[in-house]
């Protein structure tokens, strides 16, 4: 039997390693990979806690977790697709405006 | 036992997040996100959740990242390895910012003020009837509106998408 706190430390790092990747690299792709790895962070957490509490509440919300990232991923794939179509580059540093 | 799968599993975990943000070749980071996936998978069969396992690897490591892997060769992003960042102070910005916040969330960790009411699904009940059974029980019960409204997200993420990569309409 694994104590809560060894899922939810595991978790929080997981979550950290997210957000560094989001704040450092400037590829448009590789900080919707950092993404996932939060949202995967945080259904782990959910898991984690379900189980704790006796619930299957938190297995419920990751299926939806799940079923939102899946959209985001398929829209924000073609955000990024259009991007590069258009201004042939996706650093986010050089895509600072909202039309053109 | 089960602790020395756990650690094993939550190393693999971590070297291969680690390695999703540091490495300089988008395919190389996908591909390691693909492991980040797997082993979290394995960690929900530790935690009994066999079907959010079974839809982790079907999902995230089939669906989403095969979506990525096309999408990141289809844009050829030879060029954009080496793109050199514009501010030097980033990078110890976004660490010193993160480890911060790890070390928010490390503290309400330590210190278990984390609490909640406990549930009627115990280990022995759910094994009795199966795990995916009894998520479908409560997915068609309690939880049936937010089921029904994915659908019309999904619908939605599909036209958006479409729309989005679509020349002219």
């Amino acid at each position: 039997m694994i104590p809560l706190s060894y899922y939810l430390v595991l978790s929080a790092i997981l979550f950290t390693i997210g957000v560094v990747g989001v704040l450092v690299r400037r590829n448009a792709i590789m900080i919707f990979m950092a993404i996932e790895l939060m949202l995967n962070a945080v259904n782990l957490s959910f898991v984690a806690i379900g189980k704790h509490l006796d619930s299957l509440d938190g297995q419920v919300f990751v299926f939806f977790v799940m079923a939102v990232a899946a959209a985001e991923v398929a829209v924000g794939l073609a955000i990024i697709v259009n991007l590069s179509r258009n201004k042939e580059t996706i650093n986010v540093d050089e895509i600072n405006i909202m039309k053109w | 036992m089960t602790l020395f799968f756990f650690l094993l599993i939550a190393i693999v975990t971590v070297i291969s997040a680690i390695l999703v943000i540091v490495l300089r070749n988008p395919i190389h980071s996908a591909l390691s996100l693909v492991l980040t996936f797997f082993s979290i998978a394995g960690l929900y069969i530790l935690l009994n959740a066999q079907f959010i396992a079974a839809i982790q690897v079907i999902v995230y490591a089939g669906a989403i990242m095969v979506l990525f892997l096309f999408v990141i060769m289809l844009l050829n992003l030879e060029k954009e390895k080496r793109v050199s960042e514009k501010h030097p102070l980033q990078k110890a910005f976004g660490v010193s910012i993160a480890l911060f916040l790890l070390g928010g969330i490390g503290s309400i960790v330590a210190t278990g003020v984390l609490y909640g009411n406990m549930g009627t699904e115990t280990a022995a009940k759910v094994s009795a009837v199966g795990n995916t059974k009894a998520i479908a029980g409560l997915l068609f019960t309690d939880w049936v509106l937010p089921f029904e409204i994915t659908s019309i997200l999904l619908i939605a993420a599909i036209v958006g998408a479409i729309v989005l990569t679509k020349k002219e309409l």
